[in-house]
């Protein structure tokens, strides 16, 4: 029989609504088995950081279970707790203390010693390349700093699940790359595992080992990104129509060929899963002109992420975004 | 148990670095009492010539000031809440093992110990001033727990306020609205004999007219202690109200969230 650990984080069903109007989780259920990267992706307002939230004890879902390494967030917060560290999209640091002082309030918040919460902390500001800095006061830092030092203080206590809610959200690309290659060593090196949110397509497929993608409140598609990519199969052709109003008359020229599988049109493109791009494109060509479509470009791509999105969302990953950002301003305005 | 003072002390701690770190603010603090103490000595000096003030009106102004300044500065006491959840840190506060009371505790013991250096500092400036006060030491420490427990009161109210409303200019509007009314509803600057029926009526159930109540009279000569102790009682309750309101409110916040 195979041995199988028990899981890091479980989330079944869980469901979650602000006010009367605002369902920010519909039946969101995944599991992560310890000691991985795995990767919660999906759009603004899909409900990632909702979850993050009911998962390190901070907000109640209204229906469904959560459990950290066995233990229920609902029934026993003080225990779940001193397993996880969190890092929300916030800062969460003092900018008036210095980065050392920071780490050692959150180590002896956790019940070390003032020795060994120093002990603990020097090493980590080594760790994360800020020794330099450690007695400057935080507020001076730059920002890729800034966003190392919050992920630091998580670790503090040696929790066994870290939360990292949108970690790189306003670095500039050096600083990512940098955050990236940080947050890749805590789970190969140190075991850790690591549950991340993210609306970046680039990241999840460079950090996450697994990825669950969120679309409105619900998982709906897991699995390795590999996996989620292959799974698609075959190819996407990807047209830029010269006049959007074309876009009806290009699905139906599209959809009635063979070997063609899903197509959406959005925002003056064509998407259409394809068995084998090279082999379908010369009719599809044909097709388009034939049906007096004029294009503005056409390529032929292996599936990426924002392929796996668009098949199971039905809409593309930017457009989601797009509409996401305004739905989660308005359930913010709720919350707050 | 050990592990909630141990909290409390901590945050206690990190509040007051913030504060050490903020100098103009810090001599705002410590400097803003002295003033309202003189400013209002020298403008109702001429006051302490009718009856009821005992012919040395900055001796019977000190301890209404005292109390009147430990109010103000905790009416603000919410505002370093709202900070805290504008950054994440209110985020990781609460998921770390920290208990609800112990923050409450934290941020009024930080109030108090405030409260404690500004009202020293205005029996400083009273004492240099001429003011002389006959309750000695006994009575200064009735006034030190007045003040004490009116800062508790405020900041206890302020906290719950702030997460309540979550904004810092709704949080100063409540305060602003609040503060100024209780300040004048009260015996703190004119002698109770001299309101207007009405205004007295109101200000026995103005917790800022207890604490100014119980503080002159503890520093008489010969207190009626059944006085104080009455007054101290209404605003200990009051505090301990208070302080428990401000760990709700932590609870509806998060139920929120």
């Amino acid at each position: 029989m195979m041995y199988l650990p028990e899981p890091a984080i479980e989330a079944v069903e869980l469901g979650k609504t602000y006010g009367r109007t605002v369902h920010a989780l519909t039946g969101l259920s995944f599991t992560v088995q310890p000691g991985i990267v795995f990767g919660l992706l999906g759009p603004n307002g899909a409900g990632k950081s909702t979850t993050v939230r009911i998962l390190t004890t901070l907000a109640r879902p209204d229906r469904g279970q959560a459990r950290v390494h066995g233990i229920d967030v609902v029934r026993q917060p003080d225990r779940v707790r001193r397993l996880i560290g969190y890092v929300s999209q916030k800062p969460g640091f003092d900018p008036v203390a210095t980065g050392l002082e920071n780490l050692v309030l959150q180590g002896r918040i956790h019940g070390a010693s003032a020795r060994d919460a120093r002990a603990r902390a020097t090493s980590l500001l080594d760790r994360f390349d800020l020794s330099g800095a450690g007695r400057r006061r935080a507020g001076t830092w730059s920002g890729g700093m800034q966003r190392k030092l919050d992920v630091a203080m998580g670790l503090m206590h040696r929790p066994r699940v870290l939360f990292l809610d949108e970690p790189t959200t306003g670095l500039d690309p050096q600083a990512r790359l940098d955050l990236w290659a940080e947050i890749g060593r805590l789970a190969r090196e140190d075991g850790l595992t690591v549950l991340l949110t993210t609306h970046y397509l680039e990241e999840a497929d460079h950090l996450a080992a697994r990825l669950a993608i969120v679309d409105a409140g619900r998982v709906v598609a897991t699995g390795t990104p590999d996996e989620l990519k292959t799974e698609l199969g075959g190819d996407t052709i990807r047209a830029g129509l010269a006049r959007p109003a074309d876009a009806d008359r290009a699905r139906a020229a599209i959809e009635a060929l063979p070997g063609v599988g899903t197509v959406v049109t959005e925002g003056g493109a064509l998407h259409a899963r394809v068995g084998n791009g090279a082999a379908v494109l010369p009719t599809a060509l044909a097709a388009l002109e034939y049906a007096g479509v004029a294009l503005a470009s056409i390529s032929v791509a292996q599936p990426s992420l924002d392929d796996v999105y668009l098949h199971y969302a039905g809409r593309s990953f930017d457009e989601a975004d797009r509409l996401g950002t305004d739905a989660s301003r308005s359930s913010e305005a709720v919350a707050a | 148990m050990t592990a909630a003072i141990t909290h409390a002390r901590l945050l206690t701690g990190r509040s007051l670095r913030t504060l050490s770190r903020q100098p103009a603010y810090l001599l705002f603090t410590l400097v803003q009492p002295m003033v309202w103490l003189l400013l209002f000595g020298q403008l109702f000096r001429r006051i302490a010539e009718l009856p009821g003030f005992g012919g040395d009106y900055l001796a019977y102004l000190t301890p209404g000031v005292v109390v009147m300044t430990a109010m103000m500065s905790a009416g603000w006491a919410g505002t370093a809440i709202v900070q805290d959840m504008e950054r994440g840190v209110m985020d990781r506060t609460l998921t770390s093992p920290i208990k609800r009371p112990a923050l409450v505790v934290a941020g009024l013991t930080h109030q108090a110990l405030i409260t404690i250096v500004q009202s020293l500092i205005m029996f400083g400036t009273g004492l240099a001033a001429g003011a002389r006060y006959p309750g000695g030491s006994a009575g200064l420490l009735v006034v030190l727990l007045c003040a004490i427990l009116i800062a508790m009161v405020f900041a206890g109210l302020s906290n719950a306020v702030a997460l309540l409303v979550r904004q810092q200019e709704a949080l100063i509007a409540v305060a602003q609205f609040l503060v100024l009314p209780l300040a004048f509803l009260s015996s703190i600057m004119i002698a109770p004999e001299l309101m207007p029926g009405w205004v007295a009526r109101v200000a026995r159930f103005n917790p800022v007219d207890w604490a100014a109540v119980a503080s002159r009279e503890a520093l008489r000569a010969t207190p009626d202690w059944g006085l104080v102790f009455e007054r101290v009682g209404l605003l200990a309750a009051l505090a301990l109200l208070m302080g428990w309101l401000a760990a709700r409110a932590y609870r509806t916040y998060q139920r929120s969230l």
